[in-house]
């Protein structure tokens, strides 16, 4: 019997129409428990470096986390992974919604997608029921305006289904996969989606998920609950609005937009606007969003309510939206809220990522004020901004002129165009688009983040560590008060200690092997996050969480049965970090990719910025280039990975080493 | 002298503008109702399910009522406050009409029991995990329906015997009663 998953992954091969249910390795699930684990196993054990995004071999892997589906609340997570053709790495995008207990219903706990259909289909799953079905009719669609006729012409209106659009349709490099109340949107799954001639999955399932110790369980579950409640009624004071509460930020409840209109940039991640949140804006804004906002949604058994109906051109709901998308659009056109929530209507239909999005176009518009790009390229291109977005909007969807190069883009849109086009892609790491958010003082621990982050996306690892002191130390004692997070005791006293000026101010505290741990700790949360399908909301993004380190081990143990205790999770944590990144490094990532925009912060030190560089990758287990090392690979049972860095170059083997040995290029540095 | 006996109407208030489409109830629900209890969850098994038509921006958590074996002679179609909403949404029956409100594996219909469980809960446990507070319990004492006086068949059976004849009467009522 195997609990909280089912035991099966959907095995599809559409270039011969080949369905199989199969079977998974147990013991697989207790290296690695599931979702980003055991799909970065997945990724490692079959598709190789030699492997592109849009290449036959390529896979397209929906992982369900470990715990989805369960009565855990919060646990609903699909990870979605496959190479990235914007990064050439592997990307982990990640969608909460109801597809992935919809999934583990009816079976499943991953579909694994290889080989591109030679016409359109959706599948169809159904139970032990797989369908692969003609899509023509649907090509061309939008994303929600699939689903509802798929839902329609399988007369099941309860399916639950992923979709793309045009834009994942066109492979867009930054297409994402649309789920109505969620999104995987990063990193360009949507187009290896589309490449696959994939237009949608359609589930539904009536199978039972077991739980191996029921009672235990459900008082973790409840525990949980009463947590939020409590949580919910006591916000942590002196942070902004939306760091305060639980859930990823509340951008669909919350008005106040001071914080994010001030300090993040406008316009190609270009300019701050200090003064711009006014009174007036604030009651136009609130009546903009109390106008269009008709509900605000949950996913799949979570209390939190971080989505919202949004209702432009018809009067109850046109889409549903979530977290910060609600102002990329607005602030990369320059406009307001209403333009934002309309584009966004269309840009979800078309499915695409509302960071890389905006981002590109607002790109588009800065290269064409610049005179690089110009009426030949953009013809009867609009004078007002939000025109512009439009137009760019649905050219690049369509990958129509110069849409066609856009789409991939601005790191590669840049190379294309040339003609000192690349200094305007100055906001991405890895090849990809990130926050606008450009600061003066360089924050160690945000360095690190910002360097290793494996996903290239801060959001992914940052969350339970503050990301400032507080104004005086009474507020940060205060803090630390009810603070059981932390793994150890020294983290509140590094907290307290830190200062907003002063000695012990950025860039020079915290003290590195202190960022190094809080770093690490942030980290450690969300990787055990994407394994279980638990939300970061509830767990790795917010301060003070119901779930942490010291109650998820039982939490896990007692719905999976595993015998995992802190020490067990935190060890296989790393395991899975090293294989993500093992992965990676196969596919050439080095340290030289390792490093956060140009002009993220205007104050930089190199010195300092080495030093903690190497004493991260030291605490890592890593040697110099950031590879780790056959000691800390043959501690994590990831010995064939070691194997596999000799052979490649990427490592040199231990003991018979000499100089002048078999290294290859590639790989490695 | 009549017994004034009271009885307890145990109540789910349901408030639709505050659901936000979660479905922890159904989670929970199916959870309770396993057995072991909490062994899994299931929401095909749940006796509350939420129709949810988002696009429409529609969620009604309805719960499960009584077995039909047939179904409506007609449908019928509410919209309220311009939004239309499915034929049977607020139907609570387990009905041949539609597949919810019966176990997966044998099709036996299910039906909401509050709970019941021992010892006693506060509340159904749907309630207590709808955060969100679209589900409220509630208790209220009734006067219970004062019981029949055996005075009252038999009058009634003297008046039927008086029009229909004492054999007509023995011969309905051994039929009827030999009918399970």
């Amino acid at each position: 019997m195997r609990y909280a998953e089912t035991g099966f992954n959907l095995e599809l091969d559409l270039a011969r129409g080949n369905i199989e249910r199969v079977p998974t390795d147990a013991h697989l699930s207790e290296l690695h428990l599931g979702g980003l684990g055991t799909n970065a196993r997945l990724m490692w054990d079959r598709v190789g470096p030699e492997v592109d995004a849009f290449d036959d071999e390529n896979l397209l892997v929906f992982g369900t986390g470990l715990l989805a589906g369960t009565p855990a609340p919060g646990c609903n997570r699909t990870i979605v992974s496959t190479i990235s053709p914007q990064t050439k790495l592997m990307a982990f995008s990640m969608m909460g919604g109801f597809w992935g207990p919809e999934l583990k219903h009816a079976g499943y706990d991953k579909v694994v997608i290889k080989g591109k259909s030679p016409e359109w289909v959706y599948i169809y799953i159904n139970d032990d029921t797989v369908e692969i079905r003609d899509a023509k009719r649907f090509v061309g669609l939008g994303t929600l305006e699939s689903a509802e006729l798929i839902r329609q012409e399988l007369g099941e209106p309860n399916v639950q289904i992923s979709s793309i659009g045009l834009a994942g349709e066109n492979r867009v490099w930054f297409a994402s996969i649309e789920q109505g109340r969620a999104s995987a949107s990063r990193l360009g799954v949507g187009a290896v989606m589309g490449d696959k001639k994939v237009k949608a999955i359609a589930v539904k399932g009536s199978k039972d998920i077991q739980i191996a110790k029921p009672l235990d369980f459900i008082q973790h579950c409840n525990d949980a609950l009463k947590y939020i409640e409590k949580r919910d009624k006591n916000p942590i004071p002196n942070v902004m609005p939306i760091l305060a509460g639980l859930g990823s930020p509340q951008e669909m409840a919350i008005h106040d937009e001071k914080w994010h209109t001030e300090n993040f940039m406008w316009g190609n991640a270009r300019e701050r606007r200090k003064e711009f949140w006014t009174e007036e804006i604030q009651e136009v804004w609130t009546e903009t969003m109390e106008t269009m906002r008709t509900r605000l949604l949950s996913c799949h058994n979570c209390p939190m309510k971080c989505g919202a109906s949004i209702a432009v051109d018809k009067r109850f709901c046109s889409y549903m939206m979530k977290c910060f998308s609600k102002l990329t659009y607005t602030m990369g056109a320059y406009s307001d809220l209403d333009f934002g929530l309309r584009i966004a209507q269309k840009a979800t239909e078309h499915g695409i990522d509302a960071f890389s999005g905006p981002q590109t176009m607002a790109f588009a518009v800065e290269l064409y004020e610049a005179g690089i790009l110009t009426d030949k390229e953009m013809p009867d291109f609009p004078a007002d901004n939000e025109g512009r977005f439009y137009w760019l909007l649905d050219r690049i969807v369509r990958r129509e002129g110069i849409g066609d190069v856009l789409a991939d883009g601005t790191y590669w849109a840049a190379e294309t165009i040339g003609n000192g086009a690349e200094e305007y892609a100055h906001n991405n790491i890895r090849k990809t688009e990130q926050l606008p958010l450009k600061l003066g003082m360089l924050n160690p621990i945000y360095f690190l983040m910002y360097c290793t982050g494996e996903k290239a996306n801060i959001t992914q690892i940052e969350g339970n560590f503050p990301q400032a002191p507080f104004f005086t130390r009474e507020e940060n004692e205060a803090f630390i008060e009810d603070w059981p997070h932390v793994p150890h005791e020294k983290f509140k006293e590094w907290f307290v200690e830190w200062e907003l000026r002063g000695e012990k101010s950025i860039p020079n505290y915290p003290p590195i092997d202190a960022t190094c741990e809080i770093v690490d700790w942030q980290e450690r949360m969300h990787y055990i996050d994407d394994s279980t399908g638990m939300c970061a909301g509830l767990s790795s993004f917010p301060l003070k969480p119901p779930f942490h380190i010291h109650n998820l081990p039982g939490l896990i143990s007692a719905g999976t049965g595993f015998d995992l205790d802190e020490e067990g999770l935190v060890h296989l944590t790393k395991r899975n970090r090293n294989l993500v990144r093992a992965n990676n490094l196969r596919r050439g990532l080095t340290r030289a990719d390792e490093k956060p925009p140009e002009d993220h912060w205007k104050r930089r030190f190199p010195e300092l910025e080495k030093r903690l560089l190497d004493e991260y990758y030291t605490y890592k287990g890593w040697n110099q280039e950031g590879v780790p090392t056959r000691e800390t690979l043959e501690d994590l049972d990831l010995g064939y990975v070691y194997e596999e860095f000799v052979q490649r170059g990427i490592l040199k083997e231990e003991e018979k080493a000499t100089a002048g040995s078999a290294a290859q290029e590639g790989g490695g540095p | 002298m009549a017994k004034n006996d009271k009885r307890i109407i145990k109540n789910i208030r349901i408030d639709v503008d505050k659901c936000n489409g979660c479905r922890a109830c159904e989670v929970i629900c199916a959870a309770h109702h396993a057995q072991p209890r909490f062994s899994s969850t299931n929401p095909a098994r749940a006796r509350v399910r939420v129709i949810r038509e988002p696009l429409s921006d529609i969620y009604v958590p309805v719960f499960a009522g009584e077995y039909t074996a047939a179904e409506c002679a007609g449908r019928d179609k509410y919209i309220i406050d311009g939004k239309e909403y499915e034929e049977c949404a607020f139907c609570r029956a387990s009905c041949p009409s539609r597949d919810i409100f019966k176990e997966p594996d044998s099709d036996l219909p299910l039906k909401c029991d509050m709970c019941e469980s021992d010892p006693t809960l506060e509340e159904p446990l749907c309630v207590t995990w709808c955060l969100a507070d679209a589900l409220v319990y509630e208790e209220r004492e009734e006067d219970a329906a004062p019981e029949a006086r055996p005075e009252e068949v038999d009058e009634g059976l003297e008046a039927l015997a008086k029009r229909h004849g004492w054999d007509k009467v023995m011969d309905a009522v051994n039929r009827m009663g030999s009918k399970d």
